[in-house]
């Protein structure tokens, strides 16, 4: 017999060899080869940790015990994978349009985002999955034991006890390394994929042996398997109809709804064409997996002792054979598929408690206002590694209570129904615009309580968790509700009554109440772009935002420029950058320079139209806001129509109609926007246009012909500043500026602010006090800079005082460092206070002005991009404006 | 002394070039600058046609058109309205007011001569 | 990154969004017809599975685990064949489609 320190030693090495394998990923990616880490093959290979030990090890006690009924299991998911069109690929589509990090984010986002149904789809989810995490604690303890009896050890409780804590620490310990070695969660974790990939590759190796050898081995071929399938217990096959259809459904459901399978089809996928892929190539490997699995089951119910548990035959058979190397490989088989799941599952449960639970948390229990981005980073992991350990923990204590008893497939069947409970959720909210977070709540809570109530609690037993009186008449001796007699129907098969009504009453609610309740607009945006993502979405985009921008641009440039003139165009920007190859990064610099090029072409209003196209927000366009304010204002009408007169009624179309105004007051705000800009376009470009006519028709005296040109260039200037300004303000707006993070004293900033302004030390007295200058800051220093040029040469503008002072006062005010602006001019009246900060806002003598009013939108918005605020403090002899900087910065300056 | 318009109009440099256009062709152009007080300039001295800009400091190009067309010593007086908005609701609520002539910035120098003529020769 | 389909959106065409195209050349009608394909090869399969619960089953031969057996690997392996021939043909998603707009 083999020696049980071999095993040991075995497994070790085996161990010791995935954690290198998974390192060496890391590696590679890290480096940036990660091709053929994102291959296809490598895709199908890690959706097989949906064969977990319950495959590995119970589909043949499962074929023992109830003949050709296991394979639904399998014929669920095949359905799913052959049917790749209909729903995996929009999942997969709005995963990464969405940047979804698990299927709890997927409802949460679809549903407006919502923080509850996130935590009760998490709720959810570890309800379901701990006993799943126990049942592979269990079927690895239980194999190893195998070993140690037939080495002539005998196992006590807490030997296994102990087995299962040390793989439970090792599997943790894994987890955490490789998976939250990226703080982003939207990072592929590329180690563990291979490691799983690898693994799965073991599994399929190690089944396929078992049953080569045991067909041909044992039972002597095909013809003699078949005939030892015809007389053996499970000879005749009378499927169940109900159960067979219902099995199908919940393994097809639960493959689309287990958080584990949700991880690594939506949010590993690293190229949307892996599905094609994995749609022939995966059910191929489930149809390998479940080939030799009732011939195992028949052989060891022929030859195995009366009484030998069946869902180890895959070890037992070669064991008793005196195949040791075989059962090794069968043991490491059974090894892969249960550590797999444990790592993949407790790592997407662990991001749903860390994003969903934790997180929002930590960030209520915050002063508003008070936060840093840092922080949040380190939050977000320490609370995922917290959580591997305390959902591997949750599983090991459930083994240690369960006592390992029940037969392995019972446990996995109860949870699969029990993750389902998410589908009418997940599929409705992305093919029915119509459904709403309230829906989506009152079905997951109605299809939790009936599986609770139906499946999960009656689970544990007669008497365990309810007492038969509950079973036999029903709670309080109500009827109705008999937990395998649901509504007084009896007779039915109690899984199939389980999932059945669980199903039905989940749906149900999600339906009526979704018809009968009204989303909020965000629920409506959000809606519209998860069912009409390819409308949304262009195929193959990639992550990077970016790149994908500069690549549209590219694209757009060839059409107008000609091909070799645009790419020479890019290439040289590029270089410029320090980046090899064509595509630059998309800069304000660069956007600007390519308006400029293109307006050559087609003229600079088309240009910027095309520009703003490309380079508006990639999600919720104004267009967006609008249709949503249509579709508001029909409902209403709707509503109106019906005579609404109940105060819930009429409370929603209060809710409703002041979003329809903010609507509308958005699109209003840019039409004002837009005629705005036309009239600042117009203007200049009349005097321009006037003056060069004048300058052609000749017969101009010299002196004339001097200064008209003098205006023209003036005013071509100014034009050049709107534009500048109006790229500048909608990057801005749009949250897409990178900013360029550096440190500096305020005193060096100030200085640099100063000489950029041009302002002439005799028009304007700039007052400092250095020693309060010296202070470190942490910033954008550019941008800040941009603000402080801004603010000075706004007073030179306006300086009309006998002798026109600046004084520039830096201190702490509240725990925050400010920089005060004070000038002796007119100031700003009280009227106009309000709205100096509005773009196009300008005070009264334009001329002097010279700007477009542009520039003290930009100081806030560029403000506020860096966490601090620019404000007008009234009442201080002059204008006198405060810059707030951002906390962290002060922080750090102390 | 050449027959008189006045153009009300902030902006220096449309200023300068209307002006060096119309006096070039024989006009004598007055120019004021202010919303507010565009009124009394007009009262001063009706002008045989007025140039009138929509957004000005203080008050603003319709508002003065309304009170023209009420003042029955101005209300005959061509009215050439100028826009850099060019919508066509500018351009409905300047006929509606009342206004002879509407012109979108920017506008080519012949267009604005051809115009002034028109508008001066017209039986007011 | 480049764009996978970079090669096949021809910068000269522009396309209309909005507009859909009547009639297609061969390639696009055969990606089509393709995309059809995989839309009802669920279908068939859902029935193909559950076809086995309409079996007669009087006697102890006609209800044999191991018919059943052979029925069903077999029918997985043709699932499996015809699932890959689509594949082929239906390497990319809709957005490579250069000729409309397509709406699911």
């Amino acid at each position: 017999m083999i020696s049980f320190n071999l095993l040991v030693l075995v497994s070790l090495g085996y161990v010791v060899f995935l954690f290198l394998v998974a390192f060496y990923a890391e590696r590679r990616a890290a480096r940036g080869q990660s091709g053929w880490l994102r291959s296809s093959s490598i895709y199908t290979l890690s959706l097989s940790i949906y064969c977990t030990a319950w495959t590995f090890y119970g589909a043949v006690g499962y074929a023992a015990r109830s003949g050709l009924e296991f394979l639904t299991i399998y014929l669920g998911p095949t359905l799913v994978m052959i049917g790749w069109w209909w729903l995996l690929r929009k999942l997969v589509r709005i995963g990464r349009s969405q940047r979804l990090t698990s299927i709890a984010d997927l409802i949460s986002s679809r549903f407006g985002k919502s923080t509850v149904l996130g935590g009760m789809v998490t709720v959810l989810a570890i309800v379901g999955t701990t006993p799943y995490i126990a049942l592979q604690l269990q079927s690895v303890t239980q194999s190893i034991g195998v070993f140690a009896a037939g080495s002539g050890e005998v196992w006590e409780a807490s030997d296994f006890n102990g087995a299962a804590m040390w793989v439970a620490i090792g599997l943790a310990v894994f987890t955490v390394l490789f998976g939250t070695r990226n703080l982003d969660a939207n990072e592929r974790h590329h180690g563990i994929v291979l490691a799983i990939a690898v693994e799965s590759v073991v599994k399929l190796v190690a089944l396929l042996a078992v049953g080569v050898f045991v067909v041909w081995g044992i039972a002597g071929g095909i013809g003699p398997t078949l005939a030892l399938i015809d007389a053996s217990p499970q000879a005749t096959w009378a499927p169940q109809p109900s159960r067979w259809v219902g099995l199908i459904f919940v393994s097809g459901a639960a493959f689309l709804c287990l958080p584990r399978m949700f991880q690594v089809l939506v949010v590993e996928n690293s190229d949307e064409r892996h599905l094609s892929t994995a749609g022939w190539a995966f059910p191929a490997y489930l149809l390998l997996m479940s080939l030799f699995v009732v011939p195992i089951a028949v052989v060891g119910l022929d030859i195995m002792p009366e009484g030998a548990n069946p869902d180890l035959f895959v070890v037992t058979l070669p064991l008793m054979q005196g195949r040791e190397g075989l059962a090794i490989l069968a043991f490491l088989g059974g090894f892969s598929s249960a550590t797999s799941m444990v790592i993949v599952a407790t790592l997407a449960l662990a991001t749903m408690v860390s994003n969903h639970i934790v997180v929002p948390s930590w960030l209520n229990s915050r002063t508003p206002g008070a936060m840093v981005s840092g922080d949040v980073r380190d939050v977000v992991v320490v609370s995922r590694r917290v959580s591997i350990a305390v959902i591997m923990a949750l599983g090991y204590i459930y083994f240690r209570l369960s006592g390992g008893g029940t037969a392995l497939a019972a446990i996995g069947l109860v949870s699969f129904a029990g993750v389902i409970q998410v589908l009418p959720a997940m599929v409705g909210g992305v093919v029915w615009r119509g459904a709403n977070r309230w829906g989506a709540g009152a079905g997951l809570s109605v299809g939790f309580l009936v599986w609770g109530w139906t499946q999960f609690l009656p689970s544990f037993g007669v008497d365990a968790a309810l007492s038969r009186a509950v079973f036999d008449v029903g709670p309080f001796g109500i009827g109705w509700l008999r937990p395998l007699a649901l509504f007084g129907i009896e007779g039915m098969d109690p899984l199939v009554h389980a999932v059945f009504w669980s199903m039905f009453l989940n749906t149900g609610a999600f339906v009526v109440v979704s018809i009968l309740t009204f989303p909020n607009p965000l629920e409506r945006l959000q809606g519209a772009q998860f069912v009409n993502v390819f409308d949304y979405s262009s195929g193959a985009r990639t992550w990077s935002q970016s790149a994908a921008q500069a690549e549209d641009l590219l694209v757009m440039a060839q059409r107008i420029l000609g091909g070799a003139e645009a790419q020479g165009l890019f290439q040289a920007e590029a270089q410029a950058q320090g980046k090899a190859g064509f595509l630059p990064d998309v800069t304000p610099e660069f956007i600007g320079k390519l308006e400029r090029e293109l307006s050559g072409s087609v003229g600079a209003a088309t240009a910027h139209a095309m520009i703003g196209q490309l380079t508006e927000g990639q999600m919720v366009s104004v267009d967006d806001l609008i249709a949503v304010a249509d579709e508001t204002a029909q409902i209403m009408e709707y509503s109106n129509r019906l005579e609404a007169k109940s105060a819930e009624q009429e409370r929603t179309a209060r809710a409703l109609q002041e979003a329809n105004d903010k609507l509308t007051a958005v699109s209003i705000q840019k039409d004002a926007f837009l005629s705005q800009i036309s009239h600042e376009l117009r203007t200049p470009m009349t005097s321009i246009r006037s003056f060069s006519d004048i300058l052609r028709d000749g017969e101009v005296e010299d002196d004339a012909r001097k200064r008209f040109a003098g205006i023209i260039h003036d005013e071509t200037n100014r034009l050049t500043r709107l534009l500048d300004d109006l790229l500048d303000l909608g990057v801005l707006e749009s949250g897409q500026v990178q900013l360029n993070m550096g440190s500096g004293t305020l005193e060096d900033i100030l200085d640099r602010a100063v000489m950029a302004s041009g302002v002439d030390q005799d028009a304007l007295t700039i007052s400092r006090r250095r020693p309060n200058e010296a202070v470190e800051v942490y910033t954008d220093t550019e941008r800040l800079a941009q603000v402080f040029i801004n603010l000075i040469s706004n007073a030179a503008k306006y300086a009309v005082a006998e002798t026109p002072t600046l004084k520039i006062i830096v201190r702490q005010l509240g725990g925050r460092r400010v920089v005060d602006f004070v000038d002796n001019g007119p100031g700003i009246p009280a009227e106009s206070q309000s709205m100096i900060f509005e773009k196009f806002s300008r005070l009264e003598d334009e001329g002097k002005a010279g700007g477009a009013g542009l520039g003290l939108a930009i100081c806030r918005q560029i403000m506020g991009t860096l966490g601090g605020d620019v404000t007008y403090v009234p009442a201080q002899g002059g204008a006198a404006f405060r810059v707030t900087l951002p906390e962290a910065q002060s922080l750090a300056a102390q | 002394m050449g027959r008189r318009v006045l153009l009300i109009e902030d902006e220096p440099n449309i200023i300068e070039a209307i002006s060096y256009l119309l006096s070039r062709d024989g006009w004598t152009v007055h120019t004021h600058s202010d919303g507010e007080t565009a009124m009394d300039k007009v009262r001063q001295g009706v002008p045989e046609l007025i140039i009138l800009d929509v957004m000005l400091p203080g008050r603003s190009g319709y508002d003065i058109l309304r009170d023209l067309r009420a003042d029955p010593d101005t209300a005959e007086v061509p009215v050439m309205m100028l826009t850099a908005r060019g919508q066509a609701r500018d351009r409905e609520m300047a006929t509606s007011l009342g206004a002879t002539r509407f012109m979108t910035k920017p506008f080519s120098n012949a267009e604005v001569l051809e115009s002034v003529r028109a508008l001066a020769t017209s039986p007011s | 990154m480049t764009r996978p389909d970079a090669d096949q959106t021809t910068p000269e065409v522009i396309v209309r969004p909005g507009k859909r195209v009547e009639f297609l050349d061969r390639a696009s009608y055969r990606q089509r017809r393709m995309r059809d394909a995989a839309r009802i090869l669920p279908v068939f399969a859902a029935i193909m599975m559950v076809l086995p619960l309409m079996w007669p089953r009087g006697s102890e031969g006609q209800s044999l685990t191991s018919n059943g057996m052979l029925y069903l690997f077999g029918l997985w392996f043709v699932l499996v064949v015809l699932a890959f021939a689509v594949s082929r043909v239906l390497r990319t998603g809709a957005a490579e489609d250069g000729t409309g707009q397509v709406r699911e």
